[in-house]
C-alpha cells in the first residue's frame, strides 16, 4: 500500500512541476467541445440531444492526449526498470501510476463537464447524470488506456498508434456513458447504464494493471 | 550465492554470447568486459531479471530468481545506463521517493547526510535539471549508499563522474564486498580493488 | 530447460518441423478448397431460388455470412494461438496469430463490404448503423490494430508478445463490445431493420451457406499457412535449415 501511495504522490508531484501537459489537455477538451456549436449552428434542442455524445467524445480524445505520457518519461530515464525491480508487485505500483493518470486527467473532466454542459443547454439533473457517467467512466478511460501505452512504449509512431488500439476499446464506455445521459434526458432512467459502466469499471479494475503489467515487462526486455 | 549456469543471450537475429557460466560469492566482486555490442548490458539486464536468458538459470541463494520475484529485488540494487532520476524533482526528493519504492524510507536527516557525503549540499533543493551530469549521477550514488541490498548490479557507473567522485564510488564498491556485500559491474577502467575477478565476453 | 517435456509433444511447435509440414498441408488445403466452393458457388448461382422479397440480390449472403463467421472465429483462433504463446514461450504460436491477422482483416472487410452491397437494396442505404454491422466494423478496427502493432515492433519476439497481449485484451473487450452496440441499437429506435429477422431458411440456402464456409474455412487455412511459411523463412532466414532449403538455395 506504501508503495502505491509513494508512485500517487509522487507522479502528482511530478504532474505539479510540469503543469502545461495537465492543463493542456483539459484546454483541449474545452476546445474540442465548444467547436461543435459552431460546426452544427446553435440550435438548443439539437445541442441538447448531440451534448453528452459529444461531451465523451472529447473526453476520450482528451485522456488519449495524455496516454502517451503515462510511462514514457518513467521509461525513458530508467525509472520503470526500478519499478520492475522494486521489491513491491509490479502491478500495485502500475496501479498507482493509472491512479496519479485519472487524477490528473480524468478528475478535471468530471469537474468540468458541468460546465460545458451547460454550453448545450443541460438542464442539472442530466448534469448531475453526466458528471456521476463520468466519474465511473474515466477511471475506466485510464485503465483501459494504460494497456496500450503499455504495449506502444519505445515504438515507432507510438502516439498515434496508441490510439488505433486504444479507441476501439473504448467503445463500450461511450457508449454506457453517454447512453446514461441521453437515458435520463428522454426519461428512461440512467441507473441501467450507470450499472453497466461501473460493471465494467470492476472487470477492468482486475484485469487492466494486469495486462499492463505484462505489456510493460515485454517493452523492458 | 549468484551462480548462472548456461546463460546465452539472442538480440534480434545476432548470438550475443552463450553457454556462459558464472557464481559470485559474498565479499566478491565481479567485472565483466568486453568490446561494445558484446552484450555486457544485456548480461547484466539478465542477472538483474530485467529480461529472460534465451537459455540457461539464475540462482539466488540456490533458489531460481525466476521464482524469487520480489524477494530477489529486495536483495538486488541494479543500476542501468538511464540514472532513473527525475529532472523536474530535487536531488532530496528523488532520494526519499526511490527509498520509499524500495520499500525502506528514509527520514530527512539520513537523506540530507547521504547527498552532503557525495558533495550534492546545497543543492538538495534544486531540480535536478539544473544539476551537471557528473552531479546527476552522484544523486544514483547516494541511493547506493543508503540502499540496505546484498547485490549490486552497476552498469557503467563510472560514466561522467570526475575524479573524486569516482575515489568516492570506488570506496563506496570496497566498503560494500568488505562488508560481505557482492557486486558486478562493467566499466571500461581498471578496478584496483581486491577480490575481484575479470569476466570477458 | 523447464519445458524439454513439452517439446516432445509439441514437435510441430518447432518452426523447423512445421515448415516442411505446412507446406505438404497447403495443397490439400487449397483442393478442399475448390471441393467446396464449386458447389457452393453453383447453389449460390443457380440452385438456390430467387427470393420473393429480396430478388437477386440477396445471392450475396452466400459470401457475406462465410465471411463474417470467419471473421470473428479468425479473431478466436488467433488469441488462441497468441495466448498459447504467451503460457509456453513457442514461437510458432505467435507467428500463428501473426499469419491469421491480415486473413481475418480481409473478411471482415470483406462481410463490410458485401453487407454494404446487400444494405443498399434492401435499406435503400449503404451504411446502416446496425448493431451487427457496427460491431463487424469495430472488429475490423481491431484487426488493424494488432497488424499494426506487430508491425511496428521490430524486434519479432516482442512483437509477438506484445500482440498476443492485444488479442487477448481484445478477445474479452470483443463480447462486450457487441453487446453494448447491441445495447446502443435497441435505445436508438431509429435502425429498426435488422438483419436477424432472416425468414426461415429453404434447405438448398442452408446447404450453399454451409458449404461456402466449409471453403472460406479451407481457404483461411490455406493461406495463413502459405503466410506462416513465409514468416518463417523471414525469421529464420539466419539457421542453418534454412539455406539448406532447396527453394532457398535457388
Amino acid at each position: 500500500m506504501n508503495a502505491i501511495l509513494a508512485i500517487i504522490r509522487r507522479d502528482l508531484l511530478l504532474a505539479m512541476r510540469r503543469k502545461s501537459e495537465v492543463l493542456t489537455a483539459l484546454f483541449f477538451f474545452i476546445i474540442v467541445v465548444s467547436l461543435f456549436p459552431l460546426g452544427i449552428g446553435p440550435e438548443t434542442a439539437l445541442l441538447r440531444k448531440i451534448a453528452p455524445g459529444i461531451l465523451w467524445v472529447a473526453a476520450l480524445l482528451a485522456t488519449m492526449l495524455g496516454l502517451s505520457r503515462l510511462f514514457a518519461p518513467d521509461h525513458a530515464d530508467g525509472t520503470l526498470e526500478q519499478m520492475v525491480l522494486a521489491p513491491s508487485p509490479l502491478g500495485l505500483l502500475v496501479t498507482g501510476k493509472i491512479i496519479a493518470h485519472w487524477i490528473t486527467t480524468g478528475l478535471p473532466l468530471v469537474l468540468l463537464a458541468p460546465v460545458l454542459g451547460i454550453q448545450f443547454d443541460l438542464d442539472s439533473g442530466a448534469l448531475g447524470v453526466l458528471m456521476i457517467a463520468l466519474l465511473i467512466g474515466t477511471p475506466l478511460l485510464s485503465l483501459i488506456g494504460a494497456i496500450g501505452a503499455a504495449l506502444t512504449l519505445g515504438v515507432r509512431g507510438g502516439g498515434v498508434l496508441l490510439s488505433l488500439l486504444v479507441l476501439p476499446l473504448y467503445v463500450p464506455a461511450l457508449i454506457f456513458g453517454a447512453g446514461a445521459v441521453e437515458a435520463h434526458i428522454s426519461g428512461l432512467g440512467a441507473g441501467g447504464h450507470l450499472s453497466l459502466l461501473a460493471a465494467l469499471l470492476a472487470l477492468a479494475v482486475f484485469f487492466a494493471p494486469w495486462a499492463t503489467t505484462a505489456a510493460l515487462r515485454i517493452a523492458l526486455e | 550465492m549468484l551462480t548462472a549456469t548456461g546463460l546465452s543471450c539472442v538480440r534480434g537475429e545476432r548470438c550475443l554470447f552463450s553457454g556462459l557460466d558464472l557464481a559470485v560469492g559474498p565479499g566478491e566482486w565481479l567485472h565483466v568486459q568486453g568490446e561494445n555490442g558484446a552484450g555486457k548490458t544485456s548480461l547484466l539486464r539478465i542477472l538483474a531479471s530485467l529480461s529472460p536468458p534465451a537459455e540457461g538459470e539464475i540462482h539466488w541463494k540456490n533458489a531460481p530468481i525466476r521464482t524469487l520475484a520480489e524477494d530477489y529485488h529486495r536483495d538486488m540494487l541494479f543500476l542501468g545506463h538511464h540514472g532513473a532520476v527525475k529532472e523536474e524533482l530535487t536531488p532530496f526528493e528523488n532520494l526519499t521517493l526511490a527509498a520509499k519504492l524500495d520499500g525502506a524510507p528514509l527520514d530527512e536527516t539520513a537523506a540530507l547526510k547521504a547527498l552532503a557525503r557525495f558533495g550534492l549540499r546545497g543543492r538538495e533543493d534544486l531540480a535536478v535539471r539544473f544539476l551537471s551530469a557528473g552531479q546527476k549521477r552522484r544523486v544514483l550514488l547516494a541511493r547506493l549508499a543508503v540502499r540496505q541490498a546484498t547485490l549490486w548490479i552497476l552498469d557503467e557507473p563510472f560514466t561522467a563522474l570526475d575524479v573524486k567522485a569516482v575515489d568516492m564510488l570506488s570506496g563506496l564498491i570496497e566498503e560494500h564486498v568488505k562488508a560481505g556485500g557482492i557486486c558486478i559491474l562493467t566499466s571500461h577502467q581498471s578496478m584496483p580493488l581486491p577480490n575481484g575477478r575479470v569476466l570477458k565476453i | 530447460m523447464s519445458n524439454n517435456k513439452i517439446i516432445h509433444w509439441f514437435k510441430y511447435a518447432s518452426p523447423q518441423s512445421f515448415y516442411p509440414l505446412a507446406g505438404k498441408l497447403i495443397p490439400w488445403f487449397w483442393g478442399l478448397t475448390a471441393v467446396f466452393l464449386i458447389p457452393g458457388l453453383w447453389i449460390t448461382f443457380f440452385a438456390a431460388p430467387t427470393d420473393a422479397q429480396q430478388g437477386e440480390g440477396y445471392r450475396i449472403i452466400f459470401i457475406h455470412v462465410p465471411a463474417a463467421w470467419m471473421s470473428m472465429f479468425i479473431y478466436i483462433v488467433m488469441a488462441a494461438w497468441a495466448g498459447l504463446g504467451l503460457a509456453l514461450n513457442t514461437r510458432l504460436s505467435g507467428m500463428m496469430a501473426q499469419g491469421l491477422a491480415p486473413t481475418g482483416a480481409i473478411m471482415a472487410f470483406v462481410s463490410l463490404w458485401t453487407g454494404a452491397f446487400w444494405g443498399k437494396p434492401m435499406w435503400g442505404a449503404w451504411w446502416v448503423w446496425d448493431a451487427r454491422l457496427t460491431s463487424a466494423l469495430i472488429l475490423f478496427f481491431l484487426y488493424i490494430g494488432f497488424i499494426a502493432l506487430q508491425a511496428a515492433i521490430d524486434d519479432a519476439r516482442r512483437a509477438d508478445k506484445a500482440g498476443a497481449i492485444l488479442a487477448l485484451v481484445g478477445v474479452v473487450n470483443v463480447p462486450i463490445i457487441y453487446f453494448s452496440v447491441k445495447w446502443w441499437n435497441t435505445l436508438h429506435q431509429g435502425a429498426s431493420v435488422s438483419l436477424t429477422k432472416a425468414p426461415t431458411m429453404a434447405a438448398t440456402m442452408l446447404w450453399g451457406m454451409l458449404l461456402m464456409a466449409l471453403a472460406f474455412w479451407m481457404y483461411s487455412i490455406a493461406v495463413a499457412l502459405t503466410r506462416v511459411r513465409a514468416i518463417i523463412l523471414e525469421r529464420e532466414a539466419h539457421t542453418e535449415w534454412v539455406k539448406e532449403l532447396d527453394e532457398v538455395k535457388a
